[in-house]
């Protein structure tokens, strides 16, 4: 073993750490506090590494900074639930409302790499209609982007992740071929096929962003099942062992155990740099351009904290919008037994699905959503079953002892915007002396009905294909976005189509926060995909002299 | 519901196989050396919090060596390892779980003028599940929600500690650690050679076997 993450930075002195090699390091380039950079990028998720890369490529210089460590997975990954919630947010956070969000794996990170380390690779995208589904469908609001030019940068982003996904995509415009061979079903994919036939919808096995084959210094996926836990083999394709070492060869430089407290401004409205408090102190690096990347908790809540006598409702918020309409997608599930072993914990969680529901409208309700395969491990499942059943002692160890013969499908969905749904600062304060975010959500009458609809399908396709004793676990929500929304106005958004703040200029947020409205499957190809448009429109702005 | 069981076969047994890696023993050798002691708990409130744990999992009578629940309960608690929120209603785990062993011991008083430890197992559990609906009342719950209290934090961390223990896995016939071998056979009544193999009625010594060679 070598050095802890945690004890102390390891990119620093002129290296960082080779995720691809067991104690390795590859040469990095530095920046000093003083030094003015183009970019300082907050968080190193989906949307901060993605742009870091991206920038970098293009010549600008950037510093990336991130709270979390800087692992090597070959090293520093367990297979186990319990020594891997190191990746997760586990920093203090109040939640209230009518159905307060469960904090931690299913919704963040803190590492290097941000939730991709430990997101489960569904790697989809959103139904065309969604980028319009104000106009075109009639609920929620306009994205500022269009889907023809979304579809293009999906294309790069499926590419520069070594995409495994079936030969033809059932549901929307035709796409591309997936860069790599679908993934073989397990025997839970196996159930869901079944139950989808049995109802005459279609499925398919999910789009993956874990290799079917070799991949520069990454082997193929090995099925051990912890995906949700950090992959430890290397075979997923996250920000961390993908879009960062670009970054880093392109010239970025990354900050890991950087907690980033403050963003500072001038006595006008242009942000100057980022405080930050890394090695036992606070420190200040001087930057011309400042992207948020933290995600829809933690974004909304640096530009609260960031807050002047002349920004007083936080930075970026004369809309009043920062923190407001946060969305958690549904993730409900309906549970039950197989007469077969299934043994759920072998292969990724997920390895088909049906987006049936997310392109077919004959619904009383607005929004869509799919449904996936499971593999919960042992902690998780039985979090599942005291929560959903109630049950504890004898009854919980007894039914416990039939987890390989457990099937199950679990739904991602779409939350409707709401201004009541919020982030705000607490009264509470972190290690680091900063007000801690305080979460509300309640569920709306449209949520209630959109999950009702999910529960009554799942479990019918469940009974269709033979799986007994079902149960439906309805308290469950994961991905967010909504908090720092884009918009094509300033009174009713935070941020222009390109992830510029309306009111500080040399301001960007770049990350889930920025969704209108989340659509009905999971965000992460979507945010990288709007990274890489944002890198492009950086581009050409600073080409026209308008950054 | 008769209990499934899967003879002979010990997840710990691929500790030094390719199923284990450095990170994953390093990880499961620091839980199994878990102090069995208190930190955080008063030896008196950690009394208490195993009487609780012996409810909420209990195990069977003629097992060698219990997963020390409530010691994991208190390892937690006193390393400051948190869960990354805090319902609004529930005071910080630490201080929810003090007040709420002291009004176990309260509730235990009144109805039985004895402490919750004392109670027989069907008294405790009348106890817990009168928690669990919300039915308890009095100024020694200090306002805590009963409910948000007994399934998200009581059940949570109980149930967290257990399931996280190999002697669980082993029970529930779970392959536990798989990097970097991870798996080969996928499709359904399937297993790997170093998975469990369950002791079905007729084939318990032929389970006995195959437990033996889960290498």
């Amino acid at each position: 073993m070598s050095s802890d993450p945690f004890e102390r930075p390891r990119a620093a002195n002129g290296r960082a750490p080779d995720v691809f090699k067991t104690g390795g390091w590859i040469p990095m380039r530095q920046h000093r506090d003083v030094d003015e950079v183009d970019f300082a990028i907050v968080g190193t998720g989906a949307g901060g590494g993605t742009l870091a890369a991206r920038l970098a490529e293009k010549g600008f210089s950037v510093v990336a900074f991130d709270a979390g460590p800087y692992f090597r997975p070959l090293e520093d990954f367990a297979s186990d639930e319990t020594a891997q919630e190191k990746l997760y947010w586990n920093d203090p956070r109040v939640v209230q409302g009518a159905d307060p969000i469960v904090m931690g794996g299913k919704n963040s990170g803190k590492t290097v790499g941000g939730s991709m380390v430990h997101f489960a690779m569904v790697s989809l995208r959103f139904r065309p209609e969604w980028f319009k589904a104000r106009s075109t469908l009639g609920y929620g609001a306009d994205w500022p982007i269009g889907w023809e030019e979304m579809w293009r940068y999906y294309d790069q982003v499926e590419r520069d992740l070594s995409i495994s996904g079936p030969i033809t995509y059932p549901w929307g415009p035709p796409r591309p071929r997936y860069p790599y061979r679908p993934h073989p079903m397990n025997a839970a994919a196996e159930v869901l096929a079944r139950g989808c036939e049995a109802m005459g919808m279609k499925w398919t096995p999910t789009p993956l962003a874990t290799v079917s084959a070799p991949r520069g210094e990454a082997h193929p996926c090995v099925y051990r099942g912890f995906c949700r836990f950090g992959c430890s083999t290397n075979a997923k394709q996250s920000t961390l062992n993908t879009y960062i070492p670009r970054a880093i060869r392109a010239g970025a430089e990354i900050r890991d155990l950087a907690m980033v407290g403050r963003i500072e401004t001038d006595a006008g409205d242009r942000a100057t740099g980022v405080h930050y408090h890394r090695d036992g102190q606070w420190r200040f690096q001087k930057a011309r351009n400042v992207i948020v990347a933290g995600y829809a908790v933690e974004s909304p809540r640096l530009l609260l904290n960031s807050a002047t006598d002349r920004h007083r409702d936080g930075l970026a918020n004369s809309s009043g919008l920062v923190g407001k309409n946060l969305m958690t997608q549904p993730n409900q599930a309906v549970y039950g037994k197989s007469k077969d072993e299934i043994r759920w914990n072998k292969g990724p969680p997920s390895l088909a699905i049906t987006e049936h529901w997310n392109y077919d409208d004959e619904k009383d309700f607005h929004g869509g959503y799919c449904w996936m395969g499971q593999g919960p491990l042992p902690i998780e499942w039985a979090k599942t079953m005291t929560t959903s059943r109630g049950i504890w002692g004898d009854e919980l160890r007894l039914a416990m002892q039939d987890y390989n013969y457990q099937v199950g499908v679990k739904m991602v969905g779409e939350c409707l915007p709401s201004e009541n749904n919020r982030v705000e600062l607490a009264d509470q304060k972190d290690r680091y002396g900063l007000p801690v975010a305080k979460i509300t959500f309640g569920w709306s009458e449209n949520d209630k009905a959109l999950i009702r609809h999910a529960l009554d399908q799942m479990e019918m396709s469940m009974e269709a294909a033979g799986v007994t004793d079902l149960f439906r676990q309805e308290e469950d929500a994961n991905h967010l976005g909504g908090t720092v929304k884009m918009g094509d106005d300033r009174r009713s958004s935070v941020l222009d189509a390109d992830c510029r703040s309306w009111d500080v200029p040399n301001l960007f947020v770049c990350d889930g926060s920025v969704f209108p409205t989340v659509g009905g499957v999971n965000p992460s190809l979507t945010i990288q995909a709007i990274a890489l448009r944002t890198a492009d429109r950086i581009e050409q702005l600073a080409a026209h002299g308008d950054l | 519901m008769t209990e499934r069981s899967f003879p002979g076969y010990d997840v710990l047994d691929k500790r030094d196989t390719p199923s284990w890696n450095d990170a994953t023993r390093s990880a499961i050798d620091a839980r199994l050396a878990v102090p069995r002691e208190p930190r955080f708990f008063s030896s008196d409130e950690f009394a208490t919090l195993e009487a609780v744990c012996d409810r909420i999992l209990p195990q069977p009578a003629d097992r060698q060596d219990p997963v020390p629940l409530a010691a994991y309960v208190d390892a937690k608690i006193f390393s400051g390892q948190l869960d990354g929120y805090r319902f609004d209603k529930l005071p910080p785990q630490g201080e929810a779980w003090k007040i709420g062993l002291a009004a176990l011991d309260h509730e235990a008083r009144d109805r039985h003028n004895a402490r919750f430890r004392d109670l027989s197992r069907a008294d405790r559990d009348n106890i817990l599940r009168e928690m669990q609906q919300g039915r308890l009342e009095g100024d020694h719950w200090q306002g805590m929600p009963l409910k948000l209290f007994f399934m998200k934090r009581v059940v949570h961390d109980v149930t967290d500690a257990y399931y996280g223990h190999p002697t669980a896995w082993s029970e529930i016939g779970f392959g536990g650690p798989a990097s970097p071998r991870g798996y080969v056979r996928m499709d359904k009544n399937r297993r790997d050679p170093w998975e469990a193999a369950e002791g079905k009625p007729g084939q318990e010594e032929r389970a006995l076997v195959e437990n033996k060679h889960v290498v």
